[in-house]
């Protein structure tokens, strides 16, 4: 407190020490997967029960592979920054909630990888 | 310092008796469907991982698996919570433009989005 500034207290900081970084990257995720959602999902919910054939020209199309990428590192993102919120809200125990926090950030990284390589695996195998 | 008057003190409604509204309840329903979704991004990643790694027989197996009468059941949850959760955050991103917060405006809005909700799951479950 002292002399200094609201300002210089404040500048890019917060409780987290990340200012409104988490808030921002939810919303322009969030405005991302209004189309990568449908985009994604309609084609997607056609190939279940498809057969195998179906589901791997569905992801040797450019356009679906791209859609099926962006789909999966904008929504795990995007499932990572609420998901964090809901721990953060309900985990009042510091160690579980950082290590809550900690398991979200694998998980959600470990699912949007294993994703995109499995859709690139297919594009790319001509 | 302990509060010595802690416990004595007039507590807010329990959720048990707290009246259903149209505003507290669309916004929880955001959280839960948001987090129900997770098991969405599983499922996505499982059956994409078995297309392209996982050989004939396993992804016959997880597409079998995921197309039961019990998997066909889960998709329609997942289905709903898409649209709802969907329709709803775009609702919230008009809020964050700063337009929508009147009472009467915010529960039309509300009951739109759960009418909404239903129709786009109808709509998917038609071209899909």
């Amino acid at each position: 407190m002292g002399f200094r500034t609201s300002r210089a207290r404040a500048r890019g900081l917060g409780a987290a020490k990340e200012g409104t970084g988490h808030w921002w990257q939810q919303r322009v995720t969030a405005v991302a997967m209004v189309p990568l959602s449908i985009l994604f999902v309609v084609p997607f919910a056609r190939a279940l029960g498809s057969g195998h054939e179906h589901a791997l020209a569905l992801y040797a199309n450019p356009f679906h592979a791209l859609v099926a990428v962006l789909f999966l590192a904008v929504g795990f993102r995007h499932l990572q920054l609420g998901l964090q919120v809901v721990i953060e809200d309900y985990v009042p125990h510091t160690g579980w909630r950082t290590g809550l926090i900690l398991a979200n950030i694998m998980f959600c990284a470990v699912f949007a990888l294993a994703g995109i390589f499995a859709v690139a695996k297919i594009a790319l195998a001509g | 310092m302990a509060d010595v008057n802690r416990g004595n003190r007039p507590l807010s409604p329990h959720l048990q008796i707290y009246k259903p509204q149209w505003t507290w309840v669309p916004s929880i329903l955001h959280r839960i469907t948001g987090v129900g979704l997770a098991l969405g991004g599983i499922i996505v990643v499982w059956w994409l991982t078995a297309a392209a790694v996982g050989g004939r027989d396993y992804f016959v197996l997880v597409d079998g698996l995921i197309t039961s009468w019990l998997g066909h059941l889960v998709l329609l949850g997942l289905t709903l919570s898409l649209a709802y959760h969907l329709l709803n955050g775009i609702r919230h991103l008009v809020w964050d433009a700063g337009y929508g917060f009147e009472i009467e405006t915010a529960e039309r809005t509300a009951q739109g989005t759960v009418i909404g909700s239903v129709v786009l799951t109808v709509v998917l479950w038609i071209v899909a």
